[in-house]
């Protein structure tokens, strides 16, 4: 069953948009960039496809206004006679058809230019071409502007139509305007209809719905007609007429005896004999309204019979009830008995088509019959019974204590021993409430503790010993465990032993031999460490003519007689020639310095005279000369001028004895490694320098600056 | 409560000790101290850090496999507590304890077997190699030697005393002098 929703089309673009839209689409969604130098079947596949995608995008949104608007010959004639009213059924259909004809024109018009496009023999032809076609179809387009404003107002009007299904059961009221049609849809369902006191109020269909016998109902309020022919009938009227015409339902046809609505009873009785015709087959209830104003019993007589007249007249399906809105006297019978009415046609008119058949086959009703007069009844045990009967009827609480620590007593409580009768189980929270309460009290759960003996419950499990944790060795297999790694380890024992006897241990190192060991090795520590300590002499370089004088703290034992003896000694060397000689240069020494002073005292003093001739008859300038010579000859001393130029003598050639050749072939072969017959600093060579922040990173146009 | 394992180092972590990093997971990580932290975040491997329970047990310098070891282990079967049971537990772990430490000297002395033998040949051949060291002079080279060589022996003589060893007198031919005659 189709449901009628004519909220889903979608808004109908005016004319002027549609162009905008198409355009903007083939702008957007084909490429943009062509070139004159391309291939031609390339500019021509790139206009062709421009052309082609502009139509598919036209024949597209027409063809979905087209699908999306009902076509009024399939729809249920009921929407199709209303189209007709409201939207006027040519005016409809020409629309529909335009557009069907301008999809048509332009997939036309596209055929044509595509085809000349393909001999299209420049770039800027092609173009042309594409222009040309472009613009026909935006022309064909806005042709069509009226046609598609049309449609957009129809679209607008259905998609506010009421949502009405004209197969369900329905209540249909209908009857002159102002006699209590919107209120009566109000009372019985929850719609909102808008109640006025005047006519016409009501200028549409309007739909509530209401529940009866767990079904819905549909209840449609209809606009008010008046008593003249269908020719004469406004838009208004037409509405109620279709809808009287075409549904399938119950019809209350609504009179206002009070005649308060400005029409009168016979006015009222005359429109229901001009629209008789469109209540056959239908089920008929005429609704005496407004009892409220002028009770049905109190109307006068000829008013009275001149209604059952009317409703005679209506057939054997039509009844009359009186009702008032007002005082809702009535209003729910109305319902109840329009609804049932229908109902029971609908039911018939089912059982009368030939599609019950299918359904009666399924259909299979039993009816069980008592097979002997023999009474059961539920089974009760006697102890049970007796209990009811003791405690009329309610079984008492009971109450225990099991598995919690002793609490304070309570004579309610009578504990296990009368379990079972009188006794409930105490509850932990009863427990906390009778000890203080929450956060005073807790179960302590070792008392439920299932051990073997109840003895060991609230021991204190110790967890940690000799820093391992017990839990970890706990096994109740331990001591077989136990007893076999015992056994083992007296095995591995006495296997240890054995192999003892048979190997001795090793000898220690002898006395001698450990201390020649001990004093080699510290040796070469000593060694070791001479060789790290940083040898760089980064301080004044004392002349060597004083370095004996002052205490050199870098080297204390440097110029002492003790020191030097020792250390001699440690060499294996009698020291004590060498020290007689060192003392004797010391005596000499002192006394040159002491005579040197006194002469330059002398000289200073002689200085006076200016007499430039010395004892001796040389000149000034070549005494300082020979004094020069004597000093610099000093200087050059050999140790102090260690850089040389000259390869280390071999020692042959130097002529050592023979014991000490070993020793000194290993020096030679250190003083090797140290000849300084290399590049000095003198060669001074640059390498090429690469300057990272030169040579690394981008190379051209960039942001790095200074490049 | 019980004393966890470190990670890192395997050393016992106390309650209310060192941190537990628990990763995504759900994979926990203890640590004794914050070295430990430090080294695992620096992601090493235990395996290779020398200071390590897993390093020495990896290199073969500690008993790795052994008996003892299968008495602690972290159960997944709950036991019932009984009480006899947890006293004979608590015997058991100490007497464990004791074998454990009786094979582990006995592993380090099998491991050190022939440490003693091969320190005496090097001795030997250091003091054939460097003799020289001593006395790289020339005259009076038997008397530097002797002085040298009687002095170290002083000072062992003394350490050993600090030590509470016996001192032995040794009047053994001079090794030095033997030394030096054949080389």
């Amino acid at each position: 069953m189709p449901v009628y929703n004519f909220k889903r089309i979608g808004p109908v673009p005016s004319a002027p948009d549609l162009v905008d839209i198409v355009l903007m689409r083939t702008q957007r969604k084909t490429p943009t960039v062509v070139h004159p130098g391309y291939k031609i079947s390339r500019i021509r596949s790139f206009y062709m496809r421009k052309i082609k995608f502009t139509q598919q995008t036209i024949s597209e949104r027409l063809g979905n206004i087209i699908q999306d608007f009902p076509r009024l010959n399939d729809i249920h004639p009921f929407y199709a006679d209303l189209c007709n009213t409201l939207y006027d059924r040519d005016h409809y259909k020409l629309a529909l058809g335009q557009l069907n004809a301008a999809k048509g024109l332009v997939e036309q018009i596209s055929r044509d230019m595509i085809r000349m496009v393909k001999y299209g023999d420049s770039l800027y032809r092609c173009k042309c071409l594409k222009r040309a076609a472009l613009g026909r179809m935006c022309t064909v387009l806005k042709r069509q502007k009226a046609s598609l404003a049309y449609l957009e107002e129809v679209r607008k009007h259905l998609s506010r139509l009421p949502a009405l299904d004209p197969n369900t059961r329905t209540l249909l009221l209908c009857g002159l305007p102002n006699v209590g049609k919107s209120s009566f849809l109000n009372k019985v369902t929850r719609g909102n209809v808008e109640v006025q006191p005047y006519a016409f109020t009501t200028k549409s269909l309007f739909v509530g719905h209401c529940d009866y016998k767990y079904l819905r109902w549909q209840v449609i309020d209809t606009p008010g007609i008046l008593d003249h022919p269908l020719e004469e009938r406004n838009t208004i009227e037409m509405q109620s007429i279709i809808a009287l015409a075409h549904l399938t339902c119950a019809v209350l046809y609504i009179m206002d005896i009070s005649e308060h609505c400005g029409y009168t009873i016979e006015q009222q009785c005359r429109l229901f004999q001009g629209i008789k015709p469109l209540f056959a087959n239908k089920q008929l209830i005429v609704v005496v309204n407004k009892v409220d104003q002028q009770p049905w019993e109190t109307l006068e007589a000829e008013k009275r019979e001149m209604i059952e007249s009317v409703v005679k007249m209506g057939g054997g399906n039509c009844t009359l009830m009186p009702m008032s809105n007002i005082t809702e006297h009535g209003v729910s019978q109305v319902k109840n008995a329009a609804c049932e009415k229908l109902l029971e046609a609908r039911v018939d008119a089912r059982v009368a088509s030939n599609k019950i058949d299918s359904v009666m086959n399924r259909l299979q009703v039993f009816q069980p019959q008592p097979r002997d007069n023999v009474q059961r009844e539920a089974f009760i045990p006697e102890s049970v019974k007796k209990q009811l009967e003791e405690d009329g009827g309610r079984p008492k609480p009971q109450k225990s204590r099991t598995g919690y620590a002793p609490t304070v007593d309570d004579p309610e409580a009578d504990g296990d021993a009368t379990m079972g009768d009188a006794a409930v189980k105490k509850t932990a929270r009863d427990l906390m409430w009778e000890n203080g309460g929450p956060g005073v009290w807790a179960p302590d759960y070792r008392a439920i503790y299932d051990l073997k003996e109840d003895e060991w419950k609230f021991d204190s499990i110790p967890e940690i010993i000799d820093g391992k944790n017990i839990a970890d060795f706990v096994d109740p297999d331990i001591e077989n465990r136990l007893a076999a790694l015992e056994l083992e380890e007296e095995q591995a024992l006495k296997e240890l032993e054995a192999a003892n006897m048979e190997n001795p241990e090793e000898s220690d190192l002898e006395s001698e031999e450990e201390a020649a060991v001990m004093a080699i090795r510290d040796r070469k520590k000593t060694i070791r460490l001479m060789k790290n300590t940083n040898k760089t002499n980064n301080r004044p370089m004392m002349p060597r003519e004083f370095r004996g004088r002052a205490k050199d703290k870098h080297d204390p034992g440097a110029r002492n007689k003790n020191e030097i003896e020792k250390r001699m000694e440690d060499l294996g060397v009698d020291a004590s020639k060498m020290i007689e000689r060192g003392r004797s240069l010391d005596r000499e020494a002192a006394r040159k310095r002491g005579r040197s002073r006194n002469r330059r005292d002398e000289d200073d003093a002689t200085m006076e005279d200016a007499e430039p001739m010395d004892d001796d008859g040389q000149s000034k300038t070549k005494r300082k000369k020979a004094r020069r010579e004597r000093e610099e000859s000093r200087k050059r001393d050999p140790s102090v001028n260690k850089r040389t130029h000259n390869k280390p003598q071999t020692l042959e050639k130097k002529g050592l004895n023979e014991d000490t050749k070993a020793t000194a072939k290993k020096m030679e072969r250190k003083g090797r490694k140290g000849w300084a017959g290399g590049a000095g600093e003198g060669d001074n060579r640059k390498g090429v320098h690469l300057v990272k922040w030169m040579n690394t990173g981008k190379k051209r146009n960039g942001t790095h600056y200074c490049r | 409560m019980r004393i966890e394992k470190c990670y890192f180092c395997s050393s016992p972590c106390y309650p209310g000790h060192g941190m537990v990093f628990v990763r995504n997971d759900s994979k926990q990580f203890r640590f004794c101290r914050s070295k430990c932290h430090r080294n695992f975040n620096k992601k090493r491997n235990p395996r290779k850090v020398a200071w390590t329970k897993a390093y020495r047990k990896t290199r073969g310098k500690e008993m790795a496999v052994d008996k003892t070891f299968e008495f602690e282990k972290r159960r997944n079967r709950p036991v019932k507590y009984d009480r006899h049971l947890m006293g004979k537990t608590i015997v058991a772990m100490a007497r464990v304890d004791e074998i454990r430490g009786a094979r582990e000297e006995r592993f380090f002395a099998n491991r050190m077997k022939d440490a003693k033998a091969e320190k005496k040949k090097q001795a030997r051949v250091e003091i054939e190699q460097s003799i020289e060291l001593l006395a790289p002079a020339v005259a009076k080279r038997e008397e530097v030697m002797r002085n040298v060589v009687d002095r170290a022996r002083a000072r062992i003589a003394s350490r050993k005393k600090a030590r509470g060893e016996k001192v032995e007198t040794s009047n053994a031919r001079s090794v030095t002098a033997t030394a030096m005659e054949e080389g």
